[in-house]
């Protein structure tokens, strides 16, 4: 049974068992490789996606679950990468090697529009499920808040 | 990290090296087919000139090639592009360095384009991307080949104006004739590849002062739209028509092999399609595979469920009963007894007999696994053509000999692409993961992906060694130290390569053991053996871990014994500013000193002392700090680079908490400061790390931890707070050393230290935990 889902705000038809993580329909089935996979347990963020606006990690969100939603990758996330997130994280030339920040930035975007007036200690919280193993923390907060509040 | 061990241990492998290296050609016999390497030049020292000198990079396999045939090509519409020959994992590289030639050339920025190069060492020299070595052994190179570009720009210019060379100027992507004449580099650039490629005699390098884009730190990473909009391409990223998908049930233990094995219910699996035993490598294994059971699919999930399903019997062999706090115990037992010396300076054991006090103490590091972000992937396809793989790996050419000895298969007939790596700390620079793609492709007749899950990553590591490190010092009166004694013990990586005796080789005992920088007049370095009993490899900063964290948490104890400020004490044994004297310092011959000549990277002790000094200063040391907190110091010299972390610490219900980094990082000329922050902040995450977390321990042969949650790292809600990188300035005649590892070894002493002076408590074994 194909599953129907809208990716990118484009609608998919997907043949693919039920209990598919989402990751790798999306990587696997549909070729969208800016979604990471780093533990395939809901622990490192990687693989962060928004599901109908609200970022989830798409290891822990099967395929069943995500019939007749609404999917943004980090592809979908603006047409010219220029989502203010995507803006600040190149301001403050953010990363190093780069793997996690899809997921990050997915992250973020999505902490960002719930809190428009987020604190320091929000954005700690909101970004803790999000591992960076070069440590690129210092920035990403500091672009977070950057992309929150124009400092 | 290290590098190209295979190689050291086959004797003659540095001197082969050393022979293909350079050899003086020009265009015509690049044109002839020859290799593409050109005279570097190093030794001579042209007026106008950088003060050009040796680095290590002459010795590495392949040595250096600075053609800018090779590396160089400008459009007709003045894109120029510069080839990336070493493997980009966040450390910058693959942007400072074509920043550098880019520069020399007096290109503008935002016209160069770079190129990613595949594994081919006889083309582009040494690619092994490992031991903070990039930036250190090609900054020459680079400008080298960036002023020989201009030049020829500059005489195609010249012939086709009717004018003197000397009459040509270049500006920022522009060529300037005496009469008014100006063209684009892209105008051109045609006749200027036809021109010979002039010798480095014949170069003229710009002022340092007209750098425009060396030693800013302006200038962004080549990669950063790439990453922020999800194009970037990483190892599992390049997709193949027909592309199947693996994963493997590796053995639990090392040496373990399959016994027996039931696939019946893996074969059921939708998407599941074949089941491939891979066969393991005898000890030593190398980079080889270590053998178990391949599920492959259609799909990573069909994979995965696929293995899932699988019913293994293992025969776990030799090393099923190891287990880490056994272990440990032993090593500890040992290191009273310790049996081989590589350094003797003076007379220690008359030092300690004649000493007044004597201070001992013995420090643990638990077993570590790098966990990049990016597990380690491959991609291979296997042809009646030949193998071509796509992966993230730190040494391509290194991967293409291997993948084409294993296939029987020419070298030429191989094909490794680099993608851009999801960080490699170490443990991309073994390739066995390649090996096993190119396996499975061959047995499948299709491209496939060998994909490792974290728990793989984690079980199968090539494992950070586990140390005890025993310090001992003899004091007169005076309370001066007349004696140190630093006994090491620790499975060396050796045994991944030979045959294993149980001792360290000089690759280890050179990082924060027989260097020791101290002004004491008797000093001894030595071993105790500890067989291996799981792989293990290099991680990022190798043996200076555990090293820098003993030597510098035992002088924080001693001057606490002595009662003496901790900075003054170190200060003290650093001694006087004066580059150490190998030869009557009982060093070992084969001293390493991460390959460097070491009369062009002598350990300087007045550097040492400066940065201790700068990150004190930073800190705020002696200040009064509030209770519940303390400032910790600790130094260290690696991949010829000094770094001195001061570290605040605050202890928040029992949680351990760093407000406050400070770092001071003397690594000569510093050509892109920017990426030097970034490695600085990313050694404080990942040194905060490894002091609170990261401990891999054994049970019955098998690694206990598996994924984030039982293995975790410091993350957005508890890391180094505010990280303050002072950089020391020096002009570029001050060597530029390495920089992705120095600034991890002194984090976890620091904190340590840190720690002491907040709760009173001494910590020796790492990890320390999250809570004290
Ligand atoms: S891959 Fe999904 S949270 Fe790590
Ligand atoms: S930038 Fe490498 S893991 Fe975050």
């Amino acid at each position: 049974m194909p599953i129907d889902f809208s990716l990118n705000g484009s609608q998919h038809s997907i043949d693919a068992p039920s209990d598919m993580p989402l990751l790798w329909a999306i990587r696997d089935i549909v070729g969208l490789t800016g979604t990471k996979y780093g533990c395939g347990a809901g622990l490192c963020g990687a693989c962060t996606v928004h599901v109908d606006g609200k970022a989830e990690r798409s290891c822990m969100v099967s395929m069943g679950e995500v019939a007749g939603k609404s999917v943004t990758t980090i592809e979908g996330l603006h047409p010219e990468g220029e989502h203010p997130v995507q803006r600040a994280w190149r301001e403050l030339n953010v990363p190093q090697c780069g793997f996690c920040q899809t997921g990050q930035i997915m992250q973020a975007a999505s902490l960002v529009a719930e809190k428009p007036n987020i604190t320091d200690a929000e954005i700690l919280e909101g970004m803790r499920g999000n591992v960076c193993r070069c440590g690129c923390y210092q920035r990403i907060v500091a672009a977070v808040r950057h992309a929150a509040t124009g400092i | 990290m290290l590098s190209y061990l295979p190689d050291h241990l086959l004797p003659g492998a540095r001197e082969a090296a050393r022979r293909v290296l350079i050899a003086a050609v020009d265009r015509r016999s690049v044109l002839k087919g020859g290799i593409a390497a050109f005279a570097l030049g190093l030794f001579t020292r042209p007026s106008g000139a950088f003060e050009s000198y040796p680095t290590g990079g002459l010795q590495m396999p392949r040595g250096i090639v600075a053609d800018p045939l090779v590396f160089v090509s400008i459009d007709p519409d003045g894109t120029v592009t510069i080839v990336a020959h070493r493997s980009e994992m966040g450390q910058g590289s693959r942007t400072s360095l074509p920043m550098v030639l880019a520069d020399e050339l007096d290109a503008d920025w935002s016209r160069v384009r770079i190129l990613q190069a595949p594994g081919d060492e006889p083309r582009y020299g040494n690619q092994d991307t490992d031991g903070s070595r990039s930036l250190r052994h090609h900054i020459q190179p680079m400008r080298q080949m960036g002023a020989a570009v201009r030049e020829m720009l500059r005489r195609a210019a010249a012939k086709s104006w009717g004018v003197e060379p000397a009459a040509v100027t270049v500006e920022f992507h522009t060529l300037k004739g005496p009469d008014g004449q100006s063209a684009d580099f892209g105008e051109l650039a045609e006749a200027a590849m036809a021109e010979l490629v002039p010798s480095f005699e014949d170069l003229t390098f710009k002022d340092e002062a007209a750098f425009r884009y060396i030693g800013k730190g302006e200038v962004q990473i080549t990669d950063l739209h790439d990453i922020t909009t999800g194009k970037a391409i990483y190892g599992a990223d390049v997709r193949l028509n027909g592309m199947k998908v693996a994963v493997i049930a590796r053995p639990p233990v090392l040496g373990g092999k399959v016994k027996s094995y039931d696939a019946s219910e893996t074969l059921a699996v939708p998407g599941v399609e074949r089941v491939i035993e891979i066969a393991g490598a005898p000890a030593p294994v190398n980079f080889l595979p270590l053998g178990g059971i391949a599920v492959v699919a259609t799909n990573t999930w069909a994979a995965e469920r696929g293995r899932e399903r699988l019913k293994i019997e293992w025969d776990d062999g030799p090393h099923a009963s190891y287990e880490s706090a056994a272990y440990r115990a032993e090593m500890e037992e040992a290191s009273k007894a310790p049996d081989k010396i590589f350094r003797d300076q003076g007379d220690v054991p008359g030092a300690f007999a004649a000493a007044s006090t004597i201070f001992e103490r013995s420090y643990y590091q638990a077993h570590m696994a790098h966990i990049p972000m990016e597990p380690p992937v491959a991609i291979a396809s296997v042809t009646t053509d030949g193998c071509e793989i796509w992966t993230s790996v730190q040494s391509p050419y290194g991967a293409r000999e291997d993948v084409a000895k294993d296939l029987a298969l020419p070298i030429e007939q191989v094909k490794v692409n680099v993608t851009l790596l999801g960080g490699g700390f170490g443990r991309k620079s073994k390739w066995d993961f390649a090996i096993e793609a190119a396996r499975l492709s061959k047995a499948v007749n299709a491209p496939v992906r060998v994909q490792w899950t974290r728990e793989d990553d984690i079980h199968n590591s090539f494992m950070h060694t586990t140390s005890v490190e025993r310090l001992r010092v003899a004091m007169d009166d005076a309370g001066k130290v007349t004696g140190w004694h630093h006994t090491s013990v620790a499975p060396s990586i050796l045994s991944t390569f030979a045959p294993d005796n149980g001792h360290q080789f000089f690759i280890e005992n050179g990082m924060g053991h027989v260097d020791a920088p101290w002004d004491v007049a008797n000093i001894r370095c030595d071993n105790a053996p500890a067989l291996a009993h799981a792989r293990i490899g290099w991680f990022r900063s190798v043996s200076n871990v555990p090293r820098a964290w003993a030597v510098q948490s035992f002088i924080a104890e001693l001057a606490h014994e002595l009662g003496r400020d901790h900075k003054e004490m170190l200060l003290e044994l650093i001694g006087p500013p004066r580059t150490i004297d190998v030869a009557t310092a009982g060093m070992p011959e084969d001293f390493w000193n991460y390959g460097e000549p070491y009369a062009e990277y002598p350990i300087d002790t007045g550097r040492l002392a400066h940065v201790v000094e700068v990150a004190a200063d930073a800190a705020g040391w002696g200040a009064t700090l509030p209770e519940g907190e303390g400032l910790g110091l600790a130094v260290h010299r690696s991949f010829v680079t000094y770094v001195a972390v001061a570290a605040r610490v605050r202890i928040v219900d029992g949680q351990i908490r760093v407000p406050e980094m400070h770092f001071a990082v003397d690594c000569g000329f510093a050509a892109n400061p920017e990426r030097i922050r970034s490695q600085m902040e990313g050694s404080a995450v990942m040194g905060m790390t490894l002091a609170l977390n990261s401990g891999i321990t054994f049970a019955d042969g098998r690694v206990q931890q598996s994924n984030f949650h039982d293995y975790d790292v410091a993350r957005a809600d508890n890391f180094p707070e505010k990280v303050e990188v002072h950089i020391v300035p020096h002009p570029f005649s001050v060597h530029a050393s390495g920089i992705g590892e120095p600034g991890v070894p002194p984090v976890a002493p620091a904190m340590g230290n840190a720690i002491f002076a907040a709760t009173g408590r001494r910590l020796r074994d790492l990890p320390l935990g999250t809570n004290v």
